[in-house]
C-alpha cells in the first residue's frame, strides 16, 4: 500500500480544519499544512491564490497553529524561509503537535537553524540535483524524502513527469519513504507514480477544488479516489 | 578597522546577510552562474570585451560634472557622476552588458529579467538585441500601467513583456515570477537580475559589474579635488546597485558613504532581518513575517528589500542609510534642473534631496566635498511630473 499525503493551505476558509478531518477520514497517511507566505516563489497560480486568500482572511502562523485539532496522523508544515527562520518558529510548531517541517528555500548549508527542536526536517531533491547531492539530501532528510517530479513550480499537470531515476537514486541512499510531489493531479497519475515511489503528495489538485468552493465532504470524496488508486 | 568587502564568503555571505536561499531546483543553475562568473572575471579576454562595449556602445567613461551653481549656493563642492549620460539613460546598462556577455559565454540563448520602473527591462532588451539573444521581461501589471513608455520601448527592442498579476502586481512580484519561470528553463535561459540582490552570486556579481562607476569616479575625483577623495559619497538605494558600485570605489578611503532610500521603501530604516528572493537582508514586513509593499514616487526604488552587502556595511558602521520623501524628491528634481540644466530620474533625485537637506542643516559641514551618483536621467518620469505639476 502506498502513502497518500494531501496538502491543505492553512486558514483558507473559516472551517479549514474540516478539510484536515476529511483528509484523515479518507485515509491520508500524513497531511501537509501550508503556512501561507506573501511571496511563494516555488508555488504555481493555484497555491499562490490559496495563500493570498488565506492571508486576506487574516491567517497567521499563530492562528493556523492554534486551529489545528488532534488528528492522529503526522502533520508536516510547509512554508518559506522568511517564516521558518523567525525566532520561536520551530518551538511553536512542536508545541502545536506538528511532526515535521518542509522549507524548500532553505538549502543544505543553512539547515543548522532547525537543529535541536526535535522535529523532522524533510528535504527536497529535484531532477536537476546532481547524483552525489541526491545521496546527501536523502541521508540528511528526516521523516521522509520529497522528490520533486519536475523542473517547475507546484500546479496540476496533464501528464506525470518521469521521475523514476531521481526516486531510485534517493531510495538507494535511504530507508525513509520517498514521496513524489508537484503536478500530481488524479488517481491514474498517483497510481503510476507509486509504481516506483513510496507515496505521493497532492496539493494543487485539492486546493483548486477548495478555491472553487468544494466542501470538506467533496474533497474527502476526491481523496477517496486517490486512496483507492493507491491500495 | 580592516574591512574586506571584496568578495562574500563561500556561502555568499556578507556578514550575516546574503546566502543562497533558493529551492534545490535552482541551486545547480546558481552554481553554474557562479562558476562562469568566477572564470570570466579572471579572464582578460572577457574584461577587454566588456570594457570595449562599455566604451564604444554604452558611452563610458561617464563625465564627472561639478554642480557649479548648486555648489556655490550650498557652500560645498558637489560633483555629479553622470550615469544619466549612458546609453539607455541609467547605470543599469553596466550590469546588463556584463551579464549578457556572461550569458553568451555560457551558451545561453535567452535572457529573463524582472523590472519595476522598466529601466532594467529596457537595458536588458537592449543588451539582448546587441548580442542576438531573446528576452522575456516580467513586469507587475500595476507597473506596466505606470510606465507605459518603457513597456513600449522594451517591445520596440524585441523583448517579450509578461504582465505579472500575482500579489501586489509590482516589482517584488515580478521578481518572484522571474524566479518561478527560471526553474522551468535553466538549460537555455539566463536570469539577468537587475540589482545587488537575489541568491549568491548575484549580489556580488552585480556589484562587480557596477564598480566601474566607483572606480572611474575615484580617478576623476583625484584629478578634480585637492584632497583626492571626497568627504561624502552619496547614492540612491533601491536594491542598491548604483550605490554598491559607487561605494566599491571608496570603501577603503575615509569618505563617508551615504545610501538614500525612498521613505516608503526604506528596508534599512523600517525593515527587519528576513529572507526574500533568495537572500537574507533587511526586509519590509509585518509583525507576522509577511512582506509588505514599498510605495514611493519612484517605481525604481519600490523594493521591500535591500542588497545584503548594504546591510553588512550598515552593521559595520561603514555606510549610513537615510531616507528622502516624495515631496523633497520632487523639489530636488526641480532644483537640479533649474541650477544645473540636468533633469535627473526620480530615483537619483533621492540622493540630491538628501544633499540639499544635509547641506542646509549643516550636517554636511560647509566646505565639504561631496560625490553624488546621478544614476539616471528623467525622461521616463516626465508623465509622472506632468501629472504632479
Ligand atoms: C535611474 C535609477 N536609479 C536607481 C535605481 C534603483 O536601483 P539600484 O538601487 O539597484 O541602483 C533604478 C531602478 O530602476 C533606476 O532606474
Amino acid at each position: 500500500m502506498s502513502l497518500l499525503a494531501p496538502y491543505v493551505t492553512g486558514g483558507i476558509t473559516p472551517n479549514w480544519t474540516d478539510y484536515l478531518l476529511a483528509a484523515r477520514d479518507a485515509g491520508a497517511d500524513m497531511i501537509e499544512i501550508g503556512l501561507p507566505f506573501s511571496d511563494p516563489t516555488l508555488d504555481g497560480p493555484t497555491i499562490q491564490e490559496a495563500s493570498d486568500r488565506a492571508l486576506a482572511r487574516g491567517a497567521t502562523v499563530d492562528s493556523i497553529l492554534a486551529d489545528i485539532p488532534d488528528l492522529g496522523v503526522p502533520l508536516y508544515a510547509m512554508t518559506y524561509a522568511n517564516l521558518a527562520l523567525r525566532k520561536g518558529f520551530c518551538a511553536s510548531l512542536r508545541d502545536a503537535g506538528i511532526t515535521g517541517l518542509i522549507v524548500p528555500d532553505v538549502p543544505l548549508e543553512e539547515l543548522a537553524a532547525f537543529d535541536g527542536y526535535d522535529i523532522d526536517v524533510v528535504l527536497l531533491a529535484s531532477p536537476s540535483t546532481r547524483r552525489d547531492k541526491r545521496r546527501e539530501i536523502a541521508k540528511r532528510s528526516s521523516g521522509f524524502v520529497y522528490a520533486v517530479s519536475l523542473m517547475g513550480t507546484t500546479g496540476e499537470q496533464e501528464a506525470l513527469a518521469d521521475a523514476q531515476e531521481l526516486v531510485a537514486d534517493l531510495k538507494e541512499a535511504t530507508d525513509l519513504p520517498v514521496m513524489l510531489g508537484f503536478g500530481i493531479s488524479g488517481p491514474e497519475q498517483a497510481a503510476a507514480a507509486c509504481r516506483y515511489a513510496d507515496g505521493v503528495v497532492v496539493g494543487s489538485a485539492i486546493m483548486r477544488r477548495i478555491l472553487d468552493g468544494a466542501t470538506p465532504k467533496e474533497v474527502g470524496a476526491y481523496l477517496t479516489t486517490l486512496r483507492t488508486a493507491l491500495n | 578597522m580592516q574591512i574586506d568587502v571584496r568578495e562574500p564568503s563561500k556561502l555568499g555571505r556578507f556578514g550575516d546577510y546574503g546566502g543562497r536561499f533558493v529551492p534545490e531546483s535552482l541551486v545547480p543553475a546558481c552554481e553554474e552562474v557562479e562558476a562562469a562568473f568566477r572564470a570570466a572575471w579572471q579572464d582578460p579576454v572577457f574584461h577587454s570585451e566588456l570594457d570595449r562595449v562599455l566604451k564604444v556602445y554604452a558611452g563610458r567613461p561617464t563625465a564627472l560634472t561639478p554642480a557649479w551653481r548648486l555648489s556655490e549656493e550650498l557652500g560645498i563642492t558637489l560633483l555629479l557622476k553622470r550615469e544619466d549620460l549612458t546609453h539607455t539613460g541609467s547605470h543599469k546598462i553596466n550590469n546588463v552588458l556584463g551579464q549578457a556577455l556572461l550569458a553568451k559565454r555560457m551558451g545561453k540563448t535567452r535572457l529573463i529579467a524582472e523590472t519595476g520602473a522598466g529601466q532594467h527591462g529596457v537595458a536588458t532588451a537592449t543588451a539582448a538585441a546587441l548580442l542576438g539573444l531573446e528576452t522575456t521581461v516580467f513586469m507587475g501589471e500595476k507597473d506596466m500601467e505606470r510606465q507605459q513608455l518603457n513597456v513600449f520601448r522594451m517591445r520596440m527592442l524585441g523583448a517579450e513583456v509578461v504582465p505579472v498579476t500575482a500579489g501586489s502586481r509590482t516589482l517584488k512580484d515580478a521578481c518572484s515570477e522571474a524566479l518561478r519561470h527560471w526553474v522551468t528553463c535553466t538549460e537555455d535561459s539566463y536570469y539577468c537580475l537587475g540589482s545587488v540582490m537575489g541568491p549568491h552570486p548575484y549580489p556580488w556579481m552585480v556589484r562587480e559589474f557596477q564598480r566601474v562607476i566607483g572606480d572611474e569616479a575615484r580617478t576623476q575625483c583625484a584629478a578634480e579635488l585637492r584632497a583626492a577623495t571626497p568627504d561624502y559619497v552619496v547614492a540612491c538605494v533601491g536594491g542598491g546597485s548604483n550605490a554598491a558600485g559607487t561605494f566599491a570605489g571608496f570603501v577603503d578611503t575615509p569618505a563617508r558613504l551615504i545610501g538614500v532610500e525612498a521613505e516608503g521603501g526604506a528596508a534599512m530604516t523600517f525593515g527587519q532581518p528576513g529572507v526574500l528572493h533568495g537572500f537574507r537582508s533587511m526586509v519590509l514586513q509585518d509583525e507576522h513575517g509577511q512582506v509588505t509593499e514599498a510605495h514611493s514616487i519612484s517605481a525604481g526604488l519600490d523594493y521591500p528589500g535591500i542588497g545584503p552587502e548594504h546591510a553588512h556595511l550598515a552593521d559595520l558602521g561603514r555606510a549610513r542609510y537615510v531616507t528622502a520623501n516624495d515631496k523633497e524628491v520632487l523639489a530636488a528634481v526641480r532644483k537640479l534642473a533649474a541650477s544645473e540644466g540636468i533633469l535627473c530620474a526620480l530615483e537619483s533625485a533621492h540622493a540630491v534631496a538628501w544633499v540639499l537637506r544635509a547641506a542646509a542643516s549643516g550636517e554636511i559641514e560647509p566646505g565639504s566635498t561631496v560625490l553624488l551618483t546621478l544614476s539616471g536621467r528623467g525622461d521616463k518620469d516626465m508623465a509622472t511630473l506632468m501629472e504632479l505639476t
